[in-house]
């Protein structure tokens, strides 16, 4: 979790440039005349001194990452859930995840794919808790045609809505590939929440500020690899550097036809899918 | 099982884990209808400053005040929305540009100032007035208003009539500006089918224009029953055909946006569908279009068709704007609501779950909606912005 401090220092350089101007001027010259007059300075900051997290050998310049997800493998065991939230404290509930997982059943005789997720109330009984997830064998009377399991996780998008919408830049996309949010400075406005076309985000009821998947940011930045791709035990999730064309990734998007979920909004997202299917979104 | 900071939203269908909480709640249907009725209020009052329509002098200065007290409280809904409301001004100091919200600092403030000053120029010579005429802390109370500027010669208050000329050119655009704003921070989410319209600005604003209308008529009628003086007719017609004019464009472009939704079908069309034949017949078809839109032009086509006068056509045209009134506050749930009920994954509904005594439950939102009232019941002690008062004769 330090690099994840470390992360939000570096990031905060401007903001921390502006919130010392903005207090020295608060006294003086009335709020809205200083945020007209600080703004441009304070983007000039930014050209002259990019800001670059500060992390003891990680040079975020050289870097691209970005996630796949192999749909045929994943068995919905749901540990990728599990240490999720252990990893970056999610509330234990059934109604706030980083990640999670979706099944798709394709039952004899209906038209309509039926879809439940470990946050189904179904599902969170057969688990008895909200903390603790599982599938229930809700399908075990009827024949099932087709069925498979799609991870779902933050996109970490090209061309992230939640970032062009977010009021102050509280939410922003890092030079390696990642979209983060600083807490610190966030307002909890839930714009983006709104904006998000895959409900990655979330509003965290403790911090009072929109929380969401960060691949694992201070994990990643460590040369680890995310929680949720650590405890897959199929090897459904993978992640890498793009820029290495060994990686795993680079070699997951090189050798598979990989899709990317509603690639209409124009977002283009940076999680690349494969074995998924029309109806998943 | 109930969490104490959170309310989860029942659902049928599929819908995102992270969608069962509700971002947005009842606070944020009391915002667009609180800028609304100033951007209708300061149009009303626009009308008599800018366009010279004298009919509506009795409540020319009335709006006016009315808009400002409105605006006063536009960010309170906000502000008890905000996950850190000590934040708040992070989005004035550092404005993301490509934000549309973070241009609400700028709209608001740029929108108080404008109308502090129009008051402060209407109601100056009031002001110099009083100052002069009461004594002990009231008439020190005036004269700290007045700031100074005691000349009410004919020359000075030629220079305020072309002040608040001026001001008022300005104040259309701006409260043209502040309403369209809010439309585009919906239609500009690419998120919902139900927000994601080009028509959604324009919407707004009419609508806006219609509820402040609507409201001057409505509050301009209590005024004169307490009061105990003569209701103007002509004005109260005059406002009446603007409402006529306004719903009726309103209305088209409801429907027409509600037909092009419908019509394109795209996907998710088949959830929105189940969602508008079932839990939208009351709320949208019934209140908002039947009970509040339909039937205010139908009632004032006929009493203007019939050339009605007197009580008949004083109630019939409150009667009215107070359903047009509901008709906006439904059409603000409708949007906002209704529109985080319909999944993002088009395949599934929620259920708004209502909150009463939550910070952002209806008691909050019933107080903020109420709050800027109490304070126009002060401000009409403090400025009479009557046609028979002494602020009225000079302009």
């Amino acid at each position: 979790m330090d690099e994840k401090k470390d992360l939000d220092k570096g990031q905060c350089g401007r903001r921390d440039f502006l919130s010392r101007l903005g207090c020295a001027v608060a006294g003086g010259a009335t709020a809205l005349a200083a945020g007209v007059a600080l703004a441009p300075e304070g983007q000039a900051a930014v050209a002259a001194k990019p800001n670059a997290p500060k992390i003891p050998g990680y040079d975020w310049g050289n870097h691209h990452y970005a996630f796949g997800v192999d749909a045929t493998k994943c068995i919905g065991c749901l540990r990728c859930v599990e240490a999720c939230k252990t990893e970056n404290e999610v509330a234990g509930d059934a109604h706030h995840f980083r990640t999670w997982v979706e099944r798709y059943a394709h039952v004899e005789g209906e038209d309509k794919v039926r879809i439940d997720s470990q946050a189904d109330p179904v599902n969170i009984a057969a688990s008895d808790s909200e903390g603790q997830y599982r599938f229930a064998n809700r399908y075990k009377d009827v024949k099932v045609d087709k069925a498979f399991f799609v991870p779902k996780l933050c996109n970490h998008c090209t061309h992230p809505a939640c970032v062009q919408v977010c009021p102050t830049g509280a939410t922003y996309k890092t030079k390696d590939g990642f979209v983060v949010i600083d807490h610190t400075y966030c307002i909890g406005c839930q714009y983006c929440v709104q904006a998000c076309p895959y409900g990655a985000r979330f509003f965290n009821p403790v911090t009072r500020v929109t929380d969401k998947c960060t691949w694992c940011y201070h994990r990643v930045t460590k040369g680890l690899q995310p929680a949720c791709v650590e405890v897959c035990p199929v090897g459904a999730r993978i992640f890498g550097d793009l820029n290495d064309k060994q990686s795993s990734i680079s070699q997951f998007v090189a050798n598979n036809r990989v899709a990317v979920l509603k690639p209409e909004t124009g977002n283009a997202p940076n999680v690349f899918y494969v074995g998924i299917d029309k109806d998943v979104e | 099982m109930m969490d104490p900071q959170f309310l989860s939203a029942p659902f049928t269908g599929y819908v995102y884990p992270n969608e069962t909480v509700f971002p947005w709640g009842v606070l944020i249907v009391v915002y667009p209808y609180l800028t609304g009725l100033v951007a209708g209020a300061f149009t009303v009052s626009s009308l008599y400053q800018v366009f010279g329509l004298k009919a509506l002098k009795p409540v020319a200065h009335f709006a006016m005040l009315t808009a400002l007290c409105l605006m006063i409280f536009v960010p309170s809904p906000l502000l008890l929305h905000l996950g850190h409301p000590e934040r708040a001004l992070n989005a004035v100091f550092t404005p993301h540009w490509s934000s549309a919200m973070a241009m609400f600092g700028y709209f608001a403030g740029f929108y108080v100032i404008l109308l502090v000053l129009e008051n402060w120029f209407v109601f100056r010579p009031y002001m110099v007035q009083q100052a002069q005429q009461r004594k002990g802390w009231s008439g020190k109370f005036y004269n700290l208003l007045c700031l100074g500027s005691h000349d009410v010669s004919e020359k000075a208050m030629s220079y305020d009539r072309k002040w608040i000329f001026a001001l008022a050119v300005i104040g259309i655009p701006g409260a043209c500006g502040l309403h369209g704003y809010v439309g585009f921070l919906f239609g500009s989410l690419k998120s919902r089918e139900w927000w994601s319209s080009d028509m959604m600005p324009i919407i707004f604003l009419f609508s806006a224009i219609i509820s402040g209308t609507a409201l001057v008529i409505v509050l301009y009628v209590v005024s004169c029953l307490i009061r105990k003086v003569r209701i103007a007719e002509d004005c109260i017609k005059l406002m009446a055909y603007t409402l006529w004019g306004f719903v009726m464009f309103t209305l088209v472009m409801e429907l027409a946006e509600f037909g092009n939704l419908v019509y394109k079908g795209r996907e998710g069309i088949d959830t929105i569908m189940e969602f508008v034949s079932t839990r939208l017949i009351i709320p949208f078809f019934v209140l908002q279009i039947g009970v509040g839109a339909v039937t205010p032009i139908i009632t004032l086509t006929v009493l203007f068709w019939r050339r009605t006068t007197g009580r008949f056509l004083i109630v019939g045209i409150t009667v009215s704007a107070v359903l047009v009134l509901l008709s906006v506050l439904m059409m603000r749930f409708n949007v906002v609501i209704g529109g985080e009920e319909i999944a993002k994954t088009g395949k599934g509904l929620l259920t708004f779950p209502w909150e009463i005594l939550h910070r952002e439950g209806v008691l909050a939102a019933a107080s903020v909606l109420i709050a800027p009232f109490l304070l126009l019941l002060v401000m009409i002690r403090i400025f009479p912005p009557w046609e028979d008062s002494p602020a009225a004769e000079s302009h």
